[in-house]
C-alpha cells in the first residue's frame, strides 16, 4: 500500500482574537472588515496529515474549503503548510450565510468519493458556529466509520488506533480505513508555514468548484431569525467570611 | 513555551464560547484592531507578502516578544531561536535560491524585518546583518563561496558579521587601515575592527581591509573563519540597547585566510560594503519600523485604560494629537523605506540616495514615536517591566551605525548637488 491519501476540510472563520460583533440588524455578526484565518481545529487537521504524509503514511493530501472567494487564502495557508493540492468549492457570500453543516458534509462525502480518499480528517468544530457536526454528518453519508475528537492517531496493522479526549479520561479505539477522523485541540501544535513553502504554495493546484458540481443542493433549509449579544454579566460582590456568604445566599433564596 | 501560550488563548476561546462572560484580555503585538486601522503594516501587500509577514508576526509574537526582556537583561545572544528563525527561511531572505536562499526580494525583507522586530528589535536587527552578509557572499562571492556558505546561513547554523568600522574609521570608512598581504597562496591580516556585532560568538566574518592604495580603491573584501589562526576579540561590550547580541572588536595579528576567501575581485572591497549597506540601511530603517509600530499599538491601549482626572487619557485632545503624530510619521516612515527596498529591487540609479533617505528619516522619526510613546506611558514607561523603554534604547543605535545619520544627509545632498555621473550607485 502506497500510504493514505487523505482529505483535510479548511474552514475560513473570524479569527479567534477578534471580538466579536453583532450586526445591527441582528442577522448575524459583522463579518467585514474583520480578520480572519483557518479554522484552529482544521489547523490541527492539516498538520496531522502533513505529518503523516512525512512518516510515509499518507500519499497525498487534499485540502476543501467551501465558502467566498477569500476561501483561497485559507486553501493557500493550507498548501504552505504541505497540502499537495486544494479544492475550493466557491458559493456566494450570501448563499454562505445559511449554509449548514449538512451541506458541507454532503460536499466533503462527494469528493472524498471521487478523489478516492482514504482518510476524512476534519477539525472537532469550527470556532465560529461551534456545530461539531460536520465530520460526523460526513461519516454516516459515506457510511464510513468515524473517530471524533482525536488526540493521539497512530497506525496499526493497515488500521489506525485514535485516542480520544472523552468526559473523565481517555478512550482508545480502533477503526478500520476508510474513516473519517476529526480533531481534538491536544492533537497537535500546527507549524509555522515555512517562506519557501508559501512560494511553493503559489504553483501548487487550487480549482474552483459549485456545490453543483457534486449535485449538492445549498438552498438553505433554516431561517436565521435573530442574532443577539450575550446578556451583560453583572458585577459582584465581595463577603469577608463564610457565615456572611451563607447569610447573603439566603437573602437571595439561593440556599 | 509558545506551544503552551497557543494552547492556552484557543483553551480561552473554547471556553468563553461555553459561558456567556466576556474576558478582558490584554492586549499583545499583532492584536486584532490593528489590522483594520490606518497602522495596518499589510496595507498594500501582495497575497503572498500578506502571508509572509503573517509568519513573520507570529513568530515575533510567540518567539521574541516574550523573550525580549529577558534577552535584554541577562544579555542572552539567542542562538536557538535564531536557528529556528533560519528553519523558516529568515536567513538568508534574499539571497538566491540556486545558492540555497530564500529568493525573495528586498521589498519582502523589508516586511519580515518590521514584523520581526515588534518582538525585539535587538534580535531582529541581527538577523538584518546576517541577511546582509549572507547576501554580500552571494552576489559578489564566487560559485564555490556561495555554494559553500549560503545553506548553512540559510538555515543559521553558522552566523555571520560584518566587520567595516574600525576604532579610528567610522563614518571615514573609505580610509581604513586593516591591512591583507598576499602570502602565496594565503593573505595576512593586521588590525582591527570595533562595534562587530555578533563578534567573538558568530562563525564567519565579512571583513573590508587594505589591499592595496590608500582611499577606497585600495580596499578588499574577505571572508575569515572564527578560528583562523591569528583571530582574536576584544572584550563585550556594555551597551544601551542591542543587548541580545554581542558586540566585540575584531582583531587580526597575522591572521591567515586563504586566498579562496577573498570575495569579488581584488579592490572591490569598499564597493560591496556599500552596496552591502544599501539594503543594510533599508533593513535596519524596517527594525526601526517595527519598534514604533509595537510602541503605538502599546500606547494606544495604555491611553484606553489608564484614568487621570476620572477619565481615561484617550479623551484627553492633547494625547489624540500626540497619537495622531505618531501615526503619521509611521506610515510616512513606512512608505519611504518601501520605496527605497523598491529602488533596489528594479535597481534605480537614484538607490543609494532613497536608501539613505528611508533609513535617515525612519530612524529619526521612530526614534521619536518611541521616545513619545514612553512619555505617554507616564512613571511606567520607565520602568523596565514595560517594553517601550526597551524599544527607545534598542532603536537610539539605528541613527548611528549602517552609516551616521549625518552621512546619510550628505549622501542626499551630494546626489542633489552632484554633476553628471553619482558616485557608487
Amino acid at each position: 500500500m502506497s500510504g493514505f491519501r487523505i482529505l483535510v476540510g479548511c474552514k475560513r472563520v473570524i479569527d479567534y482574537a477578534v471580538k466579536v460583533r453583532v450586526k445591527p440588524d441582528k442577522t448575524g455578526v459583522v463579518t467585514e472588515g474583520v480578520k480572519h484565518s483557518m479554522n484552529p481545529f482544521d489547523e490541527i487537521a492539516v498538520e496531522e496529515a502533513v505529518r503523516m504524509k512525512e512518516k510515509k503514511l499518507a500519499s497525498e493530501i487534499i485540502a476543501v474549503s467551501c465558502g467566498p472567494q477569500q476561501c483561497q487564502e485559507t486553501l493557500r495557508t493550507a498548501l504552505a503548510m504541505g497540502v499537495d493540492r486544494a479544492i475550493h468549492v466557491i458559493t456566494e457570500p450570501k448563499e454562505y450565510e445559511s449554509m449548514q453543516p449538512i451541506h458541507v458534509s454532503k460536499i466533503l462525502s462527494k469528493i472524498a468519493t471521487e478523489e478516492k480518499a482514504d482518510l476524512v480528517i476534519v477539525g472537532k468544530q469550527a470556532i465560529d458556529d461551534d456545530c461539531n457536526q460536520t465530520g460526523q454528518m460526513t461519516a454516516s453519508l459515506l457510511d464510513w466509520p468515524q473517530a471524533t475528537f482525536a488526540s493521539k492517531i497512530e497506525k496499526s496493522n493497515g488500521d489506525l488506533s485514535v485516542m480520544r479526549e472523552i468526559d473523565g479520561g481517555l478512550e482508545t479505539i480502533k477503526v478500520k480505513v476508510p474513516a473519517v477522523l476529526t480533531s481534538d485541540l491536544r492533537l497537535n501544535e500546527p507549524r509555522y508555514a515555512t517562506l519557501p513553502n508559501i512560494m511553493k504554495a503559489k504553483k501548487k493546484p487550487l480549482v474552483t468548484k459549485k456545490p453543483s458540481d457534486y449535485g449538492v443542493d445549498i438552498t438553505p433549509r433554516q431561517e436565521i431569525v435573530s442574532v443577539e449579544d450575550p446578556p451583560v454579566r453583572q458585577a459582584g460582590q465581595k463577603v469577608e467570611s463564610v457565615e456572611e456568604l451563607v447569610t447573603k445566599l439566603k437573602e437571595a433564596g439561593l440556599v | 513555551m509558545a506551544a503552551l501560550r497557543r494552547t492556552s488563548r484557543l483553551l480561552r476561546h473554547v471556553l468563553c464560547n461555553s459561558r456567556t462572560t466576556t474576558v478582558v484580555q490584554t492586549r499583545k503585538i499583532g492584536e486584532i484592531w490593528v489590522d483594520g486601522s490606518c497602522i495596518n503594516p499589510a496595507l498594500g501587500l501582495t497575497e503572498e507578502q500578506k502571508q509572509i509577514q503573517k509568519v513573520a508576526t507570529d513568530y515575533a509574537k510567540n518567539e521574541l516578544f516574550p523573550n525580549m526582556a529577558k534577552w535584554d537583561e541577562e544579555e542572552i545572544f539567542p542562538v536557538d531561536t535564531l536557528k529556528k528563525a533560519g528553519e523558516l527561511g529568515f536567513g538568508a531572505i534574499y539571497c538566491r535560491e540556486e545558492s540555497g536562499g530564500t529568493g525573495l526580494n528586498r521589498q519582502d525583507a523589508s516586511v519580515i524585518f518590521e514584523a520581526l522586530s515588534q518582538g525585539c528589535v535587538s534580535t531582529t536587527a541581527y538577523i538584518s546583518i546576517h541577511n546582509m552578509c549572507a547576501w554580500m557572499i552571494d552576489e559578489f562571492g564566487n560559485k564555490e563561496l556561495s555554494q559553500k556558505w549560503i545553506p548553512q546561513l540559510s538555515t543559521m547554523e553558522k552566523l555571520a558579521s560584518y566587520c567595516l568600522t574600525e576604532p579610528n574609521h567610522g563614518s571615514d570608512a573609505a580610509n581604513l587601515s586593516t591591512t591583507a598581504k598576499q602570502v602565496g597562496d594565503k593573505f595576512i591580516l593586521n588590525g582591527s575592527k570595533a562595534f562587530i556585532s555578533g563578534g567573538g560568538d558568530t562563525d564567519v566574518y565579512i571583513v573590508m581591509c587594505r589591499t592595496g592604495e590608500q582611499g577606497p580603491k585600495g580596499i578588499s573584501c574577505m571572508l575569515v573563519e572564527k578560528g583562523s589562526p591569528g583571530l582574536a576579540f576584544g572584550k563585550k561590550e556594555k551597551k544601551v540597547g542591542w543587548n541580545s547580541q554581542p558586540t566585540r572588536a575584531v582583531i587580526f595579528e597575522d591572521c591567515e585566510v586563504p586566498a579562496s576567501n577573498l570575495i569579488g575581485e581584488l579592490g572591490d572591497g569598499f564597493k560591496i560594503a556599500m552596496r552591502g549597506l544599501n539594503g543594510g540601511r533599508v533593513n535596519i530603517a524596517s527594525c526601526s519600523l517595527g519598534a514604533a509600530q509595537s510602541s503605538i499599538q502599546l500606547t494606544r491601549d495604555h491611553l484606553k485604560v489608564r484614568k487621570q482626572f476620572g477619565k481615561t487619557l484617550d479623551s484627553f485632545q492633547h494625547l489624540q494629537f500626540t497619537l495622531a503624530d505618531m501615526a503619521t510619521k509611521l506610515v510616512t516612515s513606512r512608505n519611504i523605506v518601501r520605496m527605497a527596498a523598491r529602488a533596489l529591487d528594479e535597481d534605480w540609479s537614484e538607490k543609494v540616495a532613497l536608501c539613505s533617505m528611508a533609513k535617515y528619516f525612519a530612524t529619526e522619526e521612530c526614534s521619536k514615536i518611541c521616545n513619545d510613546a514612553l512619555q505617554l506611558h507616564g512613571g511606567y514607561g520607565y520602568l523596565k517591566d514595560y517594553a517601550v523603554q526597551q524599544y527607545v534604547r534598542d532603536i537610539r543605535v539605528h541613527q548611528i551605525l549602517e552609516g551616521t545619520n549625518e552621512i546619510m544627509r550628505l549622501l542626499i545632498s551630494r546626489d542633489l548637488l552632484t554633476d553628471g555621473e553619482r558616485k557608487y550607485s
